[in-house]
């Protein structure tokens, strides 16, 4: 059920490494506990982010939640179809939902992380 | 006791307390410590019949100067205009007076679409695109703004000119410190902003430009110049205005303000001493999210009926907390709904008319005041509904002989401007007829 | 069957008037003539044009789509939805109340003035404090006033490097909100199961920021309506801390005459008018939030205060060490006057039964609610409490909102949902003392008939309501997609 390539926070963010990028974006879990989305505060092309530091915000109609960045780096891209539709991360959190690429600075945080079968038993123990 | 407010009777408490299991109410107050328990009683006066409130509070009244037994000429903030019947039928409906905050939507649309209503007018009123549903009143939405501005544009610095309302650069003041927001007043010439000292404060770290017009001392600023000058600059330009004067003078929107603040007791709420009156905040559909205070928005049911909620709601306190974008909860909402009833009444017609009415008796007044000995018009410029005197003699002298004829004069400057010492602004709304203006002025004829 | 009313805009007509003005009685100057042409309206402002018959039809279709205490049961945790006196609408309406400037001479305003200073007296006694500023308009902005005190407060004592302010977790967002917004960082404190200040991990947070405490903010009865047993304690170590007491008096209705904050130990505190005192809601106002301090800090409240000598009443203005101004002129006057004319009608036996009642009608709707809905203190409440909709939520997947929704249908108002944030699926209740037992009994019946509709039929509650003009409003379209204000081509219903 979870893309197998991921790594997860226990915040419920997802990062996907490919090459010397790396994706992130909230989990299914984290879209289905905040309801629906109505806007996502992203950061800019060139900032900093730190692992484990909000990267950036998303509102639903009752609650606002930060979103930790998995690993630390420099982002490169950010999803601008969330600007106008930020439903994506309810529809498609692990695709078309993704929130921002950085280019990671220390790809050993990875192991901070957990792997997709850790983080499926770790979702069993959360409330709702 | 008995208590026309109090339902609960002795026959009440007994079965309460024996469904509950209790002999008496003492057990639910057994968590105070005895060393907290008030002793005795309040030391308060016994309580009154309504007869006798009534009697009470006619007599507190009496003591008390009004517009029914004194013409007045005072303005500088808080207004003597006409206020339509229906304002008062419309804000003493209890389904809306008696109502909360409409969190829950379905069964307080009055409230919700009243408050959209509300909005929809001040847009067209200030030539802005969103409006919120209220601040406290035109003082406090300075630094609202302010705080809104800085913010956005991540600067710390705000200007403020010298012409707008002393207490609202006070009370800017008095927020600023805990935002780390730096206060500079850009001084007047000729009773205006001095625009050449105000361009060259401007820098990259202003967040914001605040000028009024009408300013305190009534004249009109040159606010097309003001949005040229803050025009490609990420510089807020905010237009503290009196929505009045908007009958007949320029929106903040059609010179480019970006957001557009102001005292709106003047639609439709009575003066009060004060309070309670009415901020209003609208600005440009980029800032939506970052305006303080609460917004009503259309939306639809799941049979695609149009409905109105609180929206937006994710900015505010009661979810954003530490992060909010002001801390506000209850607002003005009564008194915005009185300006929404003002506005509806008088409408596109009757708030040019009634524009139109202020500007030429304050003019008139002008010139029969001026035209007196030891009573000189301060500034040249253009005015709206107020306008400055210079006296020969010392207003509160003149305001006191005033007084033996029910005359509540002008303002005596001094009192905000030590430099102003012999200076009265005088201030003429539509209430105000020919007949009142010449008798004030044969009383201060008679003065000198 | 109710009708949904059209905007206002949609009912206008070109040429309909709603006003009548006197002709103009000065010469009929050219609006050119008396201001430049490039400082005109470009446009007429495109407000409406209807009649006097339109507006008045208008809003009062509107208020018959809207829920009031006149109407119903409104027990919001919290908001102390109390009777509104009338006898006070009236009143307030008087000329010499009403049609006063704030800047006429004092010696024609001595009766405002003097009740102004009345009612300051008398909120001093209620809440055993010294002085008392009528400024601040609303609760949250008596908070932002309090917290600005007490900054000055420590500032002049040069202990200006105190920049926390400890808040409890059930605690309203206005007070982070105030907090944030007067310049402090915030500390959370955890409650403990009993509902109260957890002691132990109060005293971590006063170890932790050592020296850096400026006050602790409190509700006392807290937000679940349970009085805090070791409010001696919390104020002890609080103050050894060389930190400040502030009490946020939202509650406030639960103790009058029975307990004052001043005496618990509070040194600032703030009244809303709004709540304990009987002034309407308004739809979200206008409100009114005192604030009352110990004699120590008195220096510090908002300019001007009113002071009386002699029998005469003036506006102080000679006070160096104020914090400055906070709004316009004195404070919300016309929401001042109902307050006072609801305190000298209770008298000080009538204010103590307010509160007794108060505090009976929510134990005893406690009680009759308890055996259906999850309670999660064991206690005897004060003016309100505190339930959970987590047995219905594991019954039928059914919510708070869908009880709160569907409550709807039974024509009284829903508590307070979702807050304090520290009870899931939370109902925060407060009946307060003007319910008749009946009132309380009908409510009761409707939330003990909604228990069972969970166990028989769910869907009644997710799709509700069903009585009301409209059904549950899509609020992620209304945050999606803001409409804020009515535009000519959005008039169409729905889309």
């Amino acid at each position: 059920m979870w893309p197998k390539n991921f790594k997860f926070t226990e915040d419920h963010e997802w990062v996907k490494v490919d090459g010397d990028e790396a994706q992130i974006g909230l989990s299914n879990h984290a879209q289905d506990a905040l309801g629906d989305i109505v806007f996502v505060e992203l950061p800019e092309v060139g900032d900093e982010v730190v692992q484990g530091e909000p990267f950036g915000v998303v509102e639903s109609v009752k609650a606002v939640s930060d979103c930790y960045a998995p690993l630390s780096g420099t982002v490169v891209k950010i999803n601008e179809a969330l600007i106008d539709n930020p439903g994506l991360i309810n529809e498609s959190p692990h695709e078309n939902g993704w929130m921002i690429v950085i280019e990671p600075s220390d790809l050993g945080e990875l192991n901070d992380l957990m792997d997709t079968a850790e983080y499926e038993e770790y979702e069993k123990t959360v409330e709702h | 006791m008995k208590h026309p407010y109090l339902p609960i009777t002795d026959e009440n408490r007994k079965e309460m307390l024996e469904f509950i299991g209790v002999d008496s109410i003492d057990a639910f107050f057994a968590d105070i410590p005895q060393s907290l328990r008030f002793k005795g009683n309040l030391n308060l006066p016994e309580g009154m019949s309504q007869l006798e409130l009534t009697r009470h509070m006619t007599e507190i009244s009496s003591k008390n100067a009004t517009t029914s037994d004194f013409i007045y000429f005072l303005g500088a903030g808080t207004y003597d205009h006409y206020i339509p019947a229906t304002v008062d039928h419309v804000i003493s409906r209890s389904e809306l007076y008696t109502a909360y905050t409409p969190y829950q939507a379905e069964m307080s649309q009055g409230v919700l679409q009243s408050i959209y209503e509300y909005q929809s007018l001040i847009c067209d009123l200030t030539g802005m695109e969103v409006s919120n549903a209220s601040l406290y009143d035109g003082a406090t939405a300075v630094p609202e703004a302010a705080i809104m501005a800085c913010r956005s544009t991540r600067k710390g610095k705000v200007l403020i000119s010298g012409g707008v309302h002393p207490e609202y650069i006070e009370t800017l003041n008095t927020y600023a410190p805990g935002q780390d927001i730096e206060v500079i007043t850009i001084p007047l010439k000729d009773g205006v902003t001095d625009l050449e000292r105000l361009a060259s404060e401007v820098d990259d770290d202003t967040a914001a430009v605040f000028v009024q017009s009408p300013n305190f001392f009534g004249l009109v600023e040159d606010m097309n110049s003001v949005g040229d000058m803050l025009g490609d600059k990420k510089t807020l330009f905010v237009a503290v205005v009196d929505p009045i004067s908007l009958g007949v003078l320029k929106a903040p929107g059609e010179y480019n303000a970006d957001v557009a603040i102001g005292e709106g007791q003047a639609l439709g709420n009575p003066m009060y001493f004060g309070g309670p009156h009415l901020g209003f905040f609208a600005t440009k559909e980029k800032y939506q999210r970052q305006i303080a205070g609460r917004v009503a928005g259309a939306t639809v049911d799941g049979q695609g009926n149009r409905g109105f909620v609180l929206t937006l709601q994710t900015r505010e306190q009661h979810i954003r907390r530490e992060r909010a974008t002001s801390n506000i909860c209850s607002n003005e909402a009564l008194n915005a709904l009185a300006a929404a009833t003002y506005l509806s009444t008088m409408g596109k017609e009757g708030i040019q008319e009634v524009a139109e009415l202020n500007l030429r008796k304050a003019h008139y007044a002008q010139k029969a005041i001026t035209r007196l000995d030891g009573f000189d018009a301060a500034f040249s410029g253009p005015f709206f509904k107020e306008f400055v005197v210079k006296t020969k003699l010392a207003p509160s002298e003149i305001n006191k002989a005033l007084l033996e004829h029910r005359i509540i004069g002008g303002l005596d400057l001094g009192r905000f401007y030590p430099e102003m010492q012999n200076h009265m602004l005088f201030c003429v709304t539509e209430k105000r007829t020919k007949q009142d203006i010449d008798y004030l002025a044969g009383r201060l004829e008679g003065l000198v | 069957m109710m009708r949904s009313e059209p905007i206002i805009y949609e009912l206008s007509a070109p040429g309909r008037r709603g006003y009548s003005l006197p002709k103009c009685d000065v010469p009929e100057q050219d609006v050119k003539d008396l201001l430049p042409e490039a400082m005109l309206r470009e446009r007429a402002p495109a407000l409406p044009e209807v009649s006097e018959v339109d507006v008045v039809r208008h809003f009062t279709r509107l208020s018959q789509l809207n829920h009031g205490v006149d109407i119903d049961f409104y027990p919001l945790g919290s908001c102390t939805m109390k009777y509104n006196p009338k006898i006070n609408e009236e009143v307030v309406r008087l000329p010499g109340l009403a049609n006063i400037h704030p800047y006429q001479p004092e010696e024609l305003s001595q009766g405002a003035l003097q009740m102004m200073y009345e009612l300051d007296q008398y909120l001093c006694e209620i809440g055993g404090v010294d002085k008392v500023s009528l400024q601040p308009a609303a609760g949250a902005h008596g908070e932002l006033t309090g917290l600005y005190v007490i900054k000055a407060y420590h500032e002049d004592k040069g202990e200006g490097h105190r920049k926390m302010v400890i808040i409890p977790d059930s605690a309203h967002g206005t007070n982070p909100a105030s907090a944030i917004m007067a310049g402090y960082k915030t500390v959370e404190v955890k409650s403990n199961e009993a509902g109260d200040v957890d002691i132990e991990a109060l005293k971590a947070v006063l170890e932790k920021y050592d020296g850096e405490i400026a006050a602790l903010m409190l509700t006392n009865p807290s937000t679940l309506g349970l009085f805090e047993q070791g409010i001696e304690e919390v104020a002890s170590l609080v103050h050894k801390a060389g930190g400040l007491l502030y009490y946020d008096g939202a509650n406030a209705n639960a103790i009058m005459g029975i307990s004052r904050p001043g005496d618990m130990g509070f040194d600032v505190v703030h009244f809303n008018l709004h709540k304990t005192f009987a002034t309407p809601h308004g739809g979200g106002g206008p409100g009114s939030g005192p604030v009352g301090v110990k004699e120590r800090l008195a220096p510090f409240l908002p300019v001007p205060v009113v002071e009386g000598k002699d029998g005469r009443f003036y506006l102080d203005y000679d006070r160096p060490k104020s914090v400055g101004r906070m709004k316009g002129y004195y404070g919300n006057f016309g929401v001042a006057v109902k307050a006072y004319a609801y305190i000298r009608t209770m008298g000080p036996d009538g204010l103590r039964q307010v509160s007794e009642d108060a505090v009976l009608n929510a134990n005893y709707l406690m009680y009759r609610l308890k055996d259906h809905f999850e309670r999660p203190y064991d206690r005897f409440c004060k003016h309100e409490f505190v339930l959970s909709g987590n047995i219905q939520k594991r019954e039928a997947d059914v919510r708070t909102l869908d009880i709160a929704k569907r409550l709807i249908d039974y024509g009284v108002h829903p508590p307070t949902v979702y807050f304090p944030l520290i009870v899931d699926e939370c109902l925060m209740i407060e009946p307060t003392e003007t319910e008749g037992k009946e009132s309380i009994d009908n409510f009761a019946e409707a939330m003990l008939k909604i228990a069972d509709e969970v166990k028989r039929d769910p869907e009644k509650l997710t799709s509700a309501p069903h009585t009301t003009v409209v059904g549950r409003l899509d609020e992620t379209r209304a945050a999606r997609q803001p409409d804020l204000r009515w535009t000519p081509a959005a008039g169409a219903e729905g889309e």
